[in-house]
C-alpha cells in the first residue's frame, strides 16, 4: 500500500520550535536565569522609567484627546514591554519605521514630544524631523513600512554601517503582501532589519485566529529563510533580550530577524469611535491585566531594592510636566499655510505649482 | 554622435549616470546578469558591479518600497518595473508612499527616484504588458511622468530624470525600442523636464501627443502635407505636469487642436490637454478640439491590437474633418 509522503504533522513539529520566550513571570520572578539580560541596575531602572513614562503618556494623551486638545490617537497602555523594551535594545543610529501606535518608541528615539502631538493634531510640523533623527513618521497603511524597512536596511548594508532598520506592525499586518515582500527582500539581500510584529490579539476587531491558520506569526519567518522568535510581549526583560540578540545578529551581517511579541492593548484600537466591548470580553481583558508589564517589572525591581513609590511618583510628575509643556507649545503653533504645502510637494516645483504658490501666498497675505 | 536605437540610448543614459554618481543604483527583476528582458540594462552590472546593478526578488511593491528605503539612506535609485501593466501591484508604494514622502515630511527629505517601465501596444504581448496606464500615474501629486518619443530625447530626458531630486516615472514605449534610429551624442546631455517640443512646425492644426503616437502624428503630418494641410506636431515629452506654454502657443498659432493618445479615452492625458485648451485657449479655436484615443476597454487580445490602437489614418481623418469645420 502506498505510504503518505506529506508529513501532516509538520505544523505541530514546527510549533515546538516557536515556544514563547519568557524571562520574567507575572510575580516578577526570573524564570529563565540563563536569559536574564546583562543590564546594570541603572539600565534596569531606566527601562522601567521609560515604561512608566509611556503609561503616563497614554493616560494623559487619552484625556487630552477627550478634551479635544489632541487629534488622532491609538492607545498604547498594555504594550509598554513590547514597545519600550524593544526600542530600548536599539541604537540612536538605527532607523525606525513605526506604525501609528508606535509613538512612544519614536519619542524615545529622539522625536520631540511636541512634534508627536502636532502629528496627532494634523500639523505638518509634526513630521518635520531633525536631520539626525533616523526615523520616518508613523505609517498609516498597514505593512507599507515593511518593504521600506528592507530598503533602508539594504542602504545600511551598502554603506557598510553597523546599524539596523527596525519596523513595527501588528498581527493584522502580517496578512499584508508588503509584510511578506519586506521580510523576503531583506532576507534575500541579507540586509540588517528587525521586523517586530506586536501581536495584541486583534486587528481592530478581528481576532488573531481569523487572521491566519499559522499557529504563530513568528514562524512566518521560516518561509522567508530568516530567524523568527515569539516572545512574551508583557515581559520587558524577554523583549529586550531577544531584540538585543537580533540586533547583534543583524549588524554582524547575518541578515534580518522577525520578532513576534504577544501583547495586549487595554484600550480601544483608536479613540475615533472604536468600542472593544463589541469584540472582547471582560474576562480576556482581566486576564491580560494580570500580566501587566509594569506590575511585574515593579515587583522585580522591588526585590532588587531598585524601586520606591516616591521615585515612581516623581517620574510621573515629571512626565506630566513634560506633557503639559508640549501641549501648551503646540496650541500656540502658527497656522499651516497651503503655500507651504505646495512648496513641499517637489524640490523643483513645476511652473503650475509655482503659480499656485503665488496665488496662495497672496490669499494668505490678506 | 552615433545613430542608435531608443533602447541603446536608455542604456547609455544609465551607464553614464552610474559612472558619474556613485549614489545611483539600478535594480529590478532580471536587470542584473540578464541585462533586463529588453536588454535595457545590458552590460551595466559587468561595468558597475553587482552592488550597484542588481536583481531583486519578483515583487513590484517590494521593488518600490526598496527604492524608498534606499533614497532615505541617501541613494539615487533607478528601479525598473518590468512591464508597466504590473504597476498595480505597486500602487500603494508609488502613489500612497514614495510620491507623498517629501510632502508629508514637510519638505525635509527628498526622493530622487526614477522608476522606469516599458509599456505600449503593437508588439504582441500577453495580457497586462502593453497597457497605457500613464493617466493613473499622472494623477498622483508629487510625481513627474516622462515619455520620450525618440532616441535623442530618451537619453537626455532619462539623464535629467535620474539627476532630478524629485521622483520621476519614466515610461518607455516598447514599439519604439528598436523601430527607429536617430543620431545620439556619445556624451551625457540633458533635456529639461516639464518641457514639450515642437516635433514638426506647421500652420493649420496642432497634433498634440506623446510617446509612440508622436511617430503616428509625424506620419500623418507627411500625408496631410500632400493634401495641403500643414500640421504642427507637439511632443509633450513630460505628460505630468503639462507644458502649458508650448501647448497654448501652438494652438494660438494654428487655431485647431487634435489630442492623440494610445490610452483609452476616459480621464486620460488627452482630456487634460483638451481641458487646458478649453480653460486657457478656447478663443484661439476655429473648430472643436479633436480627440484620438483607444476605446474605453482593457487592452485587447494581441491579434486585435492593430484594430484597437489609434493610427495615422485616424489622425488624418480627424484633421480633415476639423479643417472642414
Amino acid at each position: 500500500m502506498s505510504q503518505n509522503i506529506i508529513d501532516f504533522s509538520q505544523l505541530d513539529k514546527l510549533a515546538k520550535e516557536f515556544k514563547t520566550v519568557k524571562v520574567l513571570n507575572e510575580d516578577g520572578k526570573i524564570i529563565n536565569k540563563d536569559w536574564e539580560p546583562d543590564l546594570s541596575d541603572d539600565q534596569l531602572k531606566e527601562l522601567f522609567h521609560q515604561m512608566v513614562w509611556s503609561r503616563t503618556l497614554d493616560e494623559r494623551s487619552t484625556k487630552l484627546n477627550r478634551q479635544g486638545r489632541l487629534g488622532f490617537y491609538a492607545p498604547t497602555a498594555g504594550e509598554e514591554a513590547s514597545q519600550i523594551a524593544s526600542n530600548f535594545a536599539l541604537d540612536k543610529a538605527d532607523f525606525l519605521l513605526p506604525a501609528y501606535r508606535d509613538v512612544p518608541q519614536l519619542v524615545r528615539h529622539g522625536l520631540p514630544l511636541y512634534k508627536a502631538f502636532l502629528w496627532s493634531r494634523g500639523h505638518v510640523d509634526g513630521n518635520k524631523y531633525p536631520a539626525d533623527l533616523a526615523a520616518l513618521p508613523p505609517q498609516i497603511i498597514i505593512g507599507a513600512q515593511y518593504v521600506q524597512a528592507a530598503g533602508v536596511a539594504l542602504g545600511i548594508k551598502l554603506k557598510d554601517q553597523r546599524q539596523v532598520a527596525y519596523t513595527y506592525t501588528g498581527d493584522g499586518g502580517t496578512s499584508q503582501g508588503d509584510f511578506y515582500e519586506g521580510i523576503n527582500f531583506a532576507g534575500a539581500f541579507k540586509a540588517p532589519a528587525i521586523f517586530i510584529v506586536q501581536n495584541n490579539g486583534f486587528a481592530i476587531s478581528v481576532p488573531r485566529n481569523k487572521q491566519t491558520a499559522a499557529p504563530t506569526l513568528a514562524q512566518k519567518a521560516v518561509a522567508a529563510g530568516i530567524p523568527g522568535v515569539q516572545v512574551d510581549g508583557m515581559d520587558a526583560l524577554a523583549v529586550y533580550k531577544v531584540t538585543k540578540e537580533a540586533r547583534d545578529y543583524a549588524v554582524a551581517g547575518n541578515g534580518p530577524v522577525l520578532i513576534e511579541t504577544l501583547t495586549y492593548r487595554y484600550g480601544p484600537h483608536t479613540l475615533s469611535g472604536d468600542d472593544p466591548k463589541r469584540y472582547r470580553t471582560k474576562e480576556t481583558d482581566d486576564l491580560w491585566h494580570q500580566r501587566d508589564p509594569l506590575v511585574r517589572m515593579r515587583k522585580y525591581l522591588t526585590a532588587k531594592g531598585l524601586w520606591t513609590q516616591a521615585e515612581e511618583d516623581s517620574w510621573i510628575e515629571e512626565t506630566r510636566n513634560e506633557i503639559n509643556e508640549a501641549i501648551n507649545k503646540v496650541e500656540n503653533m502658527p497656522k499651516q499655510k497651503i503655500s507651504e504645502y505646495l512648496q513641499n510637494t517637489f524640490v523643483d516645483s513645476p511652473v503650475e505649482i509655482q503659480q499656485e504658490i503665488e496665488r496662495y501666498t497672496a490669499k494668505e497675505a490678506d | 554622435m552615433t545613430k542608435t536605437t531608443l533602447i541603446k540610448a536608455i542604456t547609455a543614459a544609465m551607464d553614464e549616470e552610474l559612472a558619474r554618481d556613485e549614489k545611483v543604483l539600478v535594480f529590478g527583476e532580471d536587470v542584473g546578469k540578464n541585462g533586463g528582458v529588453f536588454r535595457a540594462t545590458d552590460g551595466l552590472q559587468k561595468t558597475h558591479g553587482a552592488q550597484r546593478v542588481f536583481d531583486t526578488p519578483l515583487a513590484e511593491s517590494g521593488i518600490i518600497g526598496l527604492s524608498t528605503g534606499l533614497a532615505l539612506k541617501g541613494f539615487r535609485p533607478v528601479p525598473e518595473i518590468q512591464f508597466f501593466g504590473f504597476v498595480y501591484e505597486a500602487m500603494d508604494e508609488i502613489a500612497g508612499q514614495l510620491a507623498r514622502i517629501r510632502f508629508r515630511l514637510g519638505g525635509t527629505r527628498k526622493m530622487p527616484i526614477t522608476i522606469r517601465a516599458p509599456f505600449g501596444g503593437g508588439v504582441h504581448t500577453p495580457e497586462l504588458h502593453a497597457d497605457s496606464l500613464e493617466g493613473l500615474i499622472a494623477q498622483v501629486p508629487g510625481l513627474r511622468v516622462v515619455i520620450p518619443s525618440n532616441p535623442y530625447d530618451a537619453k537626455g530626458l532619462l539623464i535629467s530624470a535620474i539627476r532630478s531630486d524629485d521622483p520621476v516615472f519614466f515610461l518607455e514605449h516598447m514599439k519604439l525600442y528598436r523601430s527607429i534610429k536617430a543620431e545620439v551624442p556619445d556624451e551625457a546631455y540633458t533635456i529639461p523636464l516639464d518641457q514639450a517640443a515642437i516635433a514638426r512646425e506647421g500652420q493649420d492644426v496642432s497634433l498634440i501627443s506623446y510617446g509612440a503616437m508622436v511617430q503616428e502624428c509625424l506620419k500623418a503630418s507627411d500625408e496631410l502635407a500632400k493634401a495641403g494641410i500643414s500640421a504642427e506636431v507637439v511632443d509633450l515629452r513630460t505628460i505630468s505636469p503639462l507644458d502649458e506654454k508650448t501647448i497654448l502657443a501652438s494652438v494660438e498659432k494654428t487655431s485647431r487642436a487634435i489630442v492623440v493618445q494610445e490610452a483609452p479615452k476616459q480621464a486620460g492625458i488627452g482630456a487634460q490637454v483638451a481641458a487646458l485648451i478649453a480653460e486657457k485657449g478656447i478663443l484661439y479655436l476655429n473648430a472643436p478640439i479633436g480627440r484620438i484615443t483607444a476605446p474605453n476597454t482593457p487592452y485587447p487580445f494581441s491579434e486585435a491590437e492593430s484594430d484597437w490602437l489609434p493610427n495615422k489614418n485616424d489622425i488624418i481623418a480627424k484633421a480633415k474633418e476639423i479643417m472642414a469645420y
